[in-house]
């Protein structure tokens, strides 16, 4: 950021009840490492629990010096679920070294932090961590599913003026969560960059599907029917990517990947009550109909284009769906000696 | 006497507090308490068994594929499904990149920025670890970080993405590799070796992988480069070697099946470090005890527990339970792999040391990931194109399976049993919950509090450097102790 003086900008990581899968992804971003993409963009992380130096009281200290406003703090970081259990005590998550909860904690910070971002599905609306039976009494911060609500209540907003910023997803691409806070440290980040459920548009605007590398089985419904099938996983392996807000198949993962794109279901991570599904891996089916069909499109729409692109299916499409690899190249021009036209 | 607590407990993967007893500041008795219950095994009932894969990998996100892994493996071991040997290799190699990632991640990212720490500022290194170590900002993290990116790569190619894959299944995996693949796989692989060559060796990594004797080790503390060696000196001078001994009984479920013949690449059994002796692994010594644990119910084995909280348990302290083999608390982990298989020098040194220890438990895992990365290239090349990649496991609508595998930090079970195609009990012991296990209804200790015991705080009280080493030798992942 040459020319700009950067105005540095220090984020307070907690972990509620978190696999820590979100750390994980977040270390895997920039290609210089996190640390350095971070330093470039003025972004200090005061404190995180994986990664620095400070333990045991010395935390302590930084952390009452938020709650009691003598450390400004322009954004607190949660990843994991807000367990409340039992009766709103949030005693089954106590801060090591504090004899309180991290429910206390969490609703004593954010009410000093200039923004509040919930990292990952758990700390945006529950997640899987709130599947029936949630024996926690697990909260999002700012959701409890889709019903406003959570550890922190509908009305919260920052001293910034944003309600709690969702970086969904289980676990959210690195990019998202990087991204969105570079987003808020350069002050670019507004309200009506910001879902209803306060995901950030840039990547909660695209559907999981758009890009995805089955699209033309897709188009033509030659379905993948066993694990490791090249065809498309809506019919009948899960895939709700169709149902799903992200841009997972317009970025890669890990270099390469993607869900779709290894073999299996996207199971709508982005969405709150993702957890709420039984069978994720088989389609849930109404006299053979798949009950999820695509965001805004009428289901005797749809019926009548999968009829019409089954019927129409080329060969190539139909065998290659049922096969791990693909069996029937594309055809070659016959100029280059083989049957069929290229493509 | 005096009693600590010490917590918030960072650099380790979730919430750990431990409670001191202290006298002329020495410990004499130590508790450790897993402050978070999520409930995995409470949701993992009444599910169809494929939603375990979804659910059980979710447990954890710095090992999301060891419980993916061990869960595919109870649902092989229910359905009596054989992997595709393609499948078997793929596995492996996802697993393998998961687990270098998590040593390296220890060693660069939570364990060595303790000795960057004020308490050290006397010593003649400590400008120059300081400089390479001192958390987030030191020169290791900057150059290290990329290279973990890398490696994860492979997740990529093989899984989708990491942590969180849904590829893994009891059959193989669900994405085939064809050469293109295969060649970015060993370019991923070429990349990480080089850089690990350079900076934390400055050596082959064969060179590593065949030392034979604490002798060796020596050697390459006395002339070597690179991170390994300068850990090998720290470990001397501070006397790492006598620091955090171990219970006496290390065990291991064995790792990388279907990689090497018939067996896995490390073998499994116990081993005992007091007489040098090993031992054949027998499932059915396991059992778990909840006496100190938030948890109703009392001792008995995996498969028949039941979980439920309660909280106002009296003598409870941890979330987690009490693993115990035949009675004893046992240690897993690297250094419990390398001795049960037979490493040369990883014997050698524990049995010169006494115990394991903060120092060969950290040895044990620059060990390992010098052995596992030239494996993980030779499983490439046997890849097939062409060949399945996952067969397709029929499954009996009643019955129960065990999957036994190696997470980075040791063994990791899942006992699983179903009726009418539904999970009725699901049990989950984790490798923290035997390191970092509480005590059992005998008012034994878990390894961890064993380790403890006698520890100076050198006048520091609850921040003692040694205590944070012994912790953090261990590498413990809390999220996994009591899920
Ligand atoms: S597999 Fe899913 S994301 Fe891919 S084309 Fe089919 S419905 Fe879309
Ligand atoms: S494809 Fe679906 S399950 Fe995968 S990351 Fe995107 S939203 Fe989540």
């Amino acid at each position: 950021m040459s020319g700009e003086t950067v105005k540095r900008f220090n984020v307070l990581w907690l972990q509620a009840g978190a696999c820590g899968g979100c750390t994980m992804a977040f270390l895997d971003h920039g290609r210089r490492g996190v640390f350095a993409e971070l330093d470039a963009f003025g972004i200090d992380l005061l404190w995180h629990p994986s990664l620095s130096e400070a333990t045991g009281d010395e935390v302590v200290a930084i952390l009452d010096g938020i709650a009691e406003g003598r450390i400004p703090l322009d954004a607190l970081v949660v990843e994991g679920t807000v367990l409340t259990a039992p009766n709103g005590t949030g005693r089954f998550q106590m801060l090591a070294g504090t004899g309180a909860s991290l429910l206390d904690w969490i609703r004593r910070l954010a009410a000093r932090a200039r923004h509040t971002v919930a990292v990952g599905s758990c700390a945006a609306f529950g997640g899987i961590p709130v599947a029936s039976p949630d024996p926690g009494e697990g909260v999002g911060l700012q959701f409890e599913g889709i019903e406003r609500g959570g550890a922190l209540g509908a009305g919260h907003r920052g001293a910034g003026g944003l309600p709690v910023v969702a970086v969904a997803g289980c676990a959210p691409h690195p990019g998202w969560i990087v991204e969105t806070l570079i987003a808020l440290a350069s002050g670019e980040l507004g309200a009506g960059d910001l879902d209803p459920l306060g995901r950030p548009k840039f990547f909660a605007d695209h559907l999981a599907h758009h890009g995805c590398s089955r699209n033309e089985f897709y188009e033509f419904k030659a379905s993948a029917e066993t694990a490791s099938d090249r065809g498309c996983l809506m019919e009948h392996l899960g895939c709700k990517a169709t149902q799903a807000v992200g841009d997972c198949n317009q970025r890669r993962w890990n270099g390469s990947g993607s869900c779709t794109d290894g073999g299996y279901a996207c199971i709508a991570c982005t969405s709150p009550e993702f957890e709420r599904a039984r069978g994720f891996l088989a389609t849930p089916k109404i006299a053979g109909i798949p009950v999820g069909l695509p965001l805004d499109m009428p289901k005797a729409w749809f019926m009548a284009l999968a009829a019409l692109s089954k019927s129409a299916t080329p060969k190539r499409v139909r065998l290659n769906a049922l096969k791990d690899h693909v069996v029937v190249p594309p055809g070659r021009a016959k100029r280059w000696g083989a049957e069929g036209g290229e493509g | 006497m005096s009693r600590i607590v010490v917590g918030p407990f960072n650099r380790v993967e979730g919430d750990l507090e431990l409670k001191l007893d202290a006298e002329d500041d020495r410990v004499v008795a130590a508790r450790v308490t897993t402050p978070l219950y999520r409930g995995f095994e409470q949701i993992l009932i009444g599910r169809p068994i494929a939603d375990a894969l979804v659910i059980a990998p979710r447990i954890c996100g710095i090992c999301s594929v060891s419980q993916s892994l061990a869960a595919a493996s109870a649902s092989a071991a229910f359905s009596g499904t054989t992997p595709a040997p393609n499948g078997a290799l793929t596995t492996a190699l996802a697993h393998a990149a998961e687990n270098l990632a998590d040593h390296l991640s220890h060693f660069y990212l939570f364990f060595m920025p303790d000795f960057a720490r004020a308490d050290y500022a006397g010593r003649p290194w400590a400008g120059e670890i300081g400089a390479r170590f001192t958390a987030m900002k030191g020169t290791a993290a900057a150059e290290f970080l990329p290279v973990r990116t890398r490696l994860l790569e492979i997740m990529g190619l093989v899984a989708g993405k990491w942590p969180h894959s849904l590829a893994f299944r009891a059959g193989g995996t669900t994405r085939a590799l064809d050469l293109g693949g295969k060649a970015r796989a060993r370019a991923i692989l070429a990349d990480v070796r080089a850089a690990l060559e350079r900076t934390l060796f400055a050596a082959p990594l064969e060179a590593i992988a065949e030392i034979a004797s604490a002798e060796d080790l020596d050697r390459i503390a006395a002339r070597g480069d690179g991170d390994f060696a300068e850990f090998l000196r720290l470990a001397d001078d501070l006397d790492l070697h006598r620091l955090g001994p171990g219970p006496g009984m290390v065990m291991s479920y064995g790792a990388y099946p279907g990689t090497a013949g018939s067996g896995p690449l490390f073998a499994a059994g116990l081993f005992d470090t007091t007489t040098g002796t090993r031992a054949p692994l027998v499932p059915g010594h396991i059992v778990e005890d909840p006496a100190h644990s938030w948890l109703a119910g009392e001792a008995g084995p995996p498969a028949r527990a039941e979980t439920q909280p309660d909280i106002d348990r009296a003598d409870a302290y941890s979330w987690a339970r009490a693993p115990r083999y035949d009675g004893h608390a046992v240690e897993v982990g690297a250094v419990a792999r390398q001795l049960v298989d037979g490493h040369p020098a990883i014997r050698a040194l524990v049995a010169r040391d006494g115990a394991t220890s903060v120092a060969s438990r950290v040895v044990a895992r620059l060990v390992e990931i010098a052995r596992v990365l030239p494996a993980m290239e030779t499983w490439i090349g046997r890849i097939t194109p062409g060949d399945p990649f996952c067969t397709v496991a029929t499954e009996p609508s009643d019955g129960s399976g065990v999957g036994l595998i190696e997470a980075a930090r040791g063994g990791l079970g899942h006992w699983m049993t179903v009726r009418g195609g539904r999970i009725t009990r699901y049990q989950i012991v984790a490798p923290t919950t035997w390191n970092f296990s509480p005590r059992d209804g005998g008012g034994n200790p878990g390894p961890l509090e064993r380790a403890l015991e006698g520890t100076t705080l050198a006048g520091r009280g609850a921040r003692a450097a040694a205590i944070q080493h012994v912790v953090r030798s261990f590498d413990p992942c809390m999220v996994c102790t009591a899920h």
